[in-house]
């Protein structure tokens, strides 16, 4: 099999770049998602909340909502899928292994390729939690899973550790659903998810919430019967003494996203440590020509609106490698960050000198800061020369932030050759 | 029922007996105190095949080592178990360890070990580059090797119970009394008979001996080693398993690749109250940690995708005792079995044999003897097969083309055979341990629930009753509102 357009994964990410790549003139019979469910959609399937698309939409959709709005268009522009596929291997000529009930055992030659597989969740693995390994303990997203796909609950008493968004809405669910969430610990002195998931799914349901606190010990033989919270220094480290017996049956987990990068590291993909995604030009191609990557799988966003506007621009952008218009130019310019940068994405620029805006007229430049900032300045410099300078209040260092990048200042780094993004408290 | 022999136990021992002792025209039961094969010592420790220069000279650890060692390739490439022939390092850090090391080459040497050299520093470091600068030599032992011990349990199991052996789970021995003809074993609520016995019982194989009146001569003590599981990715770490130079608490703490390509580290030994404590502890964690960076000291334990401890029976003697009891006649004591225990092990089974042959045990070869771990050959799981082999089983069974384990790229095609193999699993522990689903870097995140939906399917039962390990262990408390 041959296509122009391949794209992993059928989540927001790989439909809004097919969606993008199909409105940029490829053919529809000349792409193809590769989905591992049974349906399009990816994990928004499996969220029943609302409040997504107030970014994209200007309306509050729930995740499958927001899925439809994109699948239908896929189903209008009748773009081939195929689901319950696993990719095995993507290799360096873009040969894409692949296997499905529908269609076996599969090869697909592809002129570009577009990485989209999204993220995993951190497990219990990854911490250093003493005790047993009874039953009982969950991930957020497959406690998640089995309360709104499957109809199960997880638990009937429930502390939950790690206030990212995906724990919080877990504690009004469980809820909901009967479950008595005793409550919320988090390591750090803030929450991780946002304040109006605070206010609408602990606040609501006077769910308790322990800052700087963590589980050190699990309990129970057969199934949890308790966790130890222990309260942590300024270094996270917990501190002897403080640990109180939270009497439980479940311990869910909501303590960090990773993005599932197998794929990418076997094709020999130059990664990023910082974001654990690939490390990409403006056009989000990686560092084997012609394959692209977009959305969680890249790096890990807050929120699906932008997922989906990048993920579009990746649709576009390979729409025009597909026609030749991306030439590849060989020498990369690092896109370079200054201390108070956790990380940015693209990490390099890698333009076309007569024709930067031949496939976008503007870039986005996505980053997450290393501390919090009341009124941080952000600056994007080449040669010194300051591009773009910006005051923005109350920045966190848990949330992602953008800027633009004009045609103009994409000619000057082009001339010199060099770029770099400082954050500094205004 | 009466049995020709009864195998109390079935961890690496009792299941290697169990394999032995099938190919003859035997009636075998196995009794399991556990849910499952491989439930103690056998489930958690390093997974390592020792070449056998760590046993003092003349003992019978040594001689059962040695040889156990050498049978492995073959034992694996029979059953199909995951086995590499990767080698050891003992490294040296300074002239005492040099000494000590220059002590192991030759008791290795007069154990019968081959290939043992011992390597300087630029040797060492061109081997494995990651060791710590400040090692200055090694002991390489090329035959040793890496194993997963608890597949090669299985691995033996099935092929006993293809066989003809009778495996009995959740089978706690309370009893043994003696009858006119052997010996009656009993739980409590069954009793199973049998003319010869088999103690193969791990950390409690005093309590057994107690049971027929005749105390092992030496103490059994439970000693819990904790380990850390790293990620795949890292899995390059070192290609050969990495020993400091052992000291008189032991072994120490090591680095070495898993057959699966993990990389694993630990165990320290600590004496536990209770034997089967397996929790692990921060400060155990800290240990192996310290342990492991002094022999590599850039590893990378941030990526730990999971820890664990198991509990071995360190004999006081420190060496194994496998013999006929003295009191009671045909009632065989396996016990002390601390590591090398998993190396020994194919030579345990033998020397095993030939005491029941002594007691006059008749041993005639079945004509009819199956090699494989089933009629229908060994499992190979789809992570395991070539692009031809998948393409064959996705054509044969379309359940091998619908993945659950993304990160082991384990099937659903694997997992139903999982659950229907000669000793089938039930739980999603059992699925687990016979397919890798949930052991990669995710750890079940995304694959327990389908898991689950699968053992409910296969064994039409609610998916809230599916248990992770048995008893209580139920993943799911009931119906959502």
């Amino acid at each position: 099999m041959h296509k122009s357009v391949v794209i992993i994964g059928g989540g927001p990410a790989g439909l809004a770049a097919a969606i993008g790549a199909y409105e940029s003139g490829v053919e529809a019979n000349d792409i193809l998602i590769i989905e591992r469910e049974k349906e399009l959609g990816g994990v928004l399937n499996q969220c029943v909340h609302t409040g997504f698309g107030l970014t994209y939409f200007g309306e509050e959709l729930s995740g499958g909502e927001y899925a439809s709005r994109f699948i239908e268009k896929i189903e209008e522009y009748a773009i081939p899928y195929v689901t319950e596929a696993t990719v095995l291997s993507v290799s360096k000529s873009k040969v894409i292994k692949f296997v499905s009930p529908q269609l076996g055992y599969t090869k697909v030659k592809a002129d570009a390729v577009v990485l989209a597989m999204g993220c995993r969740e951190r497990s219990r693995g990854t911490l250093n939690i003493a005790g047993t390994r009874p039953s009982g303990i969950f991930s957020a997203g497959s406690a998640q899973r089995f309360v709104n796909i499957e109809g199960y609950l997880p638990g009937k008493r429930i502390v939950i550790l790690g206030s990212g968004d995906i724990g919080l809405i877990m504690a009004r669910r469980l809820t909901l659903e009967g479950a008595k969430v005793l409550r919320v610990c988090e390591m750090k002195s803030h929450v991780s998810g946002s304040a109006r998931n605070v206010e609408q799914c602990l606040n609501d349901f006077d769910i308790p919430l322990y800052l700087n606190s963590t589980v050190t010990k699990i309990v129970g033989e057969e199934r949890v019967t308790g966790v130890v919270v222990s309260k942590v220094d300024e270094n996270f480290k917990p501190i002897r003494g403080t640990g109180e017996l939270v009497r439980c049956d479940t311990l869910v987990l909501s303590i960090g996203l990773i993005p599932e990068n197998e794929l990418t590291t076997e094709a020999g993909i130059k990664l990023d440590k910082k974001t654990n995604g690939a490390v990409v030009d403006q056009y989000f191609q990686t560092s084997l020509s012609g394959v692209f990557a977009c959305g969680n799988v890249l790096h890990v966003h807050d929120i699906v609106d932008y997922v989906t506007a990048e993920s579009i621009n990746v649709g576009k952008a390979c729409a025009g490698y597909v026609k030749g218009l991306i030439k590849p130019n060989k020498t990369k310019i690092p896109f370079e960050i200054s201390d108070g940068v956790k990380y940015v994405v693209p990490q390099t620029f890698n333009f076309d000198p007569k024709k930067i805006d031949i496939i976008l007229k503007r870039f986005v430049v996505y980053f997450r800061v290393s501390r919090d900032y009341e009124k941080a300045k952000i600056t994007i410099t080449s040669n010194g020369e300051e591009l773009l300078s910006v005051i923005k209040n109350n920045i966190h260092s848990s949330q992602m932030h953008s800027v633009i990048l004009t045609k103009k200042m994409a000619q000057v780094i082009e001339k010199n050759k060099n770029a770099k993004i400082s954050v500094t408290e205004a | 029922m009466f049995y020709d022999v009864v195998i109390i136990g079935a961890g690496i021992s009792g299941a290697m007996c169990a394999y032995k002792l099938s190919k003859y025209k035997l009636n075998i039961a196995v009794l399991e105190a556990g849910i499952d094969v491989a439930a103690g010592s056998t489930r958690a420790n390093s997974a390592i095949i020792h070449a056998g220069y760590d046993a003092k000279e003349g003992t019978l650890k040594a001689k059962l080592n040695v040889k156990g060692c050498e049978m492995m390739q073959e034992l694996t490439d029979a059953l199909g178990v995951h086995y590499k022939n990767c080698g050891s390092l003992v490294v040296g850090f300074d002239d005492y360890d040099r000494e000590q090391i220059e002590i192991l080459k030759k008791r290795g040497e007069t154990n019968g070990v081959k290939g043992l050299r011992i390597l300087d520093k630029r040797e060492l470091h061109k081997m494995e580059p990651n060791v710590s600068p400040s090692a200055v030599c090694a002991l390489f032992a090329p035959t040793a090797g890496i194993v997963c011990p608890y597949d090669l349990a299985f691995a033996l199991s099935e092929n006993a119970a293809t066989n003809g052996a009778e495996f009995y789970f959740n089978f706690k021995v309370s009893s043994i009394e003696k009858t006119d003809n052997g010996y009656a074993v009993s739980d409590g609520n069954d009793t199973v008979c049998g003319k010869y016995i088999i103690s193969a019982t791990g950390i409690y194989c005093d309590e057994i001996a107690k049971m027929i009146d005749d105390p092992l001569p030496f103490e059994i003590i439970p000693r819990r080693g904790e380990y850390m599981l790293l990620d795949k990715a890292e899995g390059k770490t070192t290609q050969r398993t990495l020993f400091v130079t052992p000291n008189e608490n032991g072994k120490g703490i090591l680095v070495t690749p898993t057959a699966d390509g993990n990389i694993i580290v630990g165990p320290n030994a600590n004496v536990v109250d209770e034997k089967g404590d397996t929790s692990v502890t921060i400060e155990g964690l800290e240990e192996i940690s310290e342990g492991a960076r002094r022999l590599v000291p850039n590893i990378n334990l941030g990526a730990m995708i999971t820890s664990f401890a198991g509990v071995r029976p360190t004999p006081s003697t420190r060496d194994f005792y496998i013999q006929e009891s003295e009191k009671c006649k045909n009632f065989i004591h396996v016990a002390g079995i601390e590591s090398p225990g998993l190396a020994s092990s194919p030579a345990i089974g033998d020397y095993v044999v030939d005491i029941l042959k002594k007691c006059g045990l008749k041993l005639v070869e079945k004509p009819d003897y199956i090699p494989t771990r089933s009629k229908e050959g060994n499992f190979k799981l789809f992570y395991d097969m070539t692009d031809k082999e998948r393409k064959a089983a996705i054509e044969k069974n379309p359940l091998y083309a619908k993945v659950v384990c993304r990160c082991e790229n384990i099937t659903e095609g694997d997992v139903v055979n999982a659950i229907h193999r000669p000793i089938p699993a039930y739980t999603s522990d059992m699925v687990k341990r016979r397919t890798r689903s949930g052991m990669g870097r995710c750890q079940g995140g995304f694959c327990n629930t389908k898991v689950a939906e699968i053992i409910a399917r296969e064994l039409g039962i609610p998916v809230d009753q599916v248990q992770k390990f048995g008893k209580n262990s139920n993943i799911l408390c009931g119906k959502t509102k």
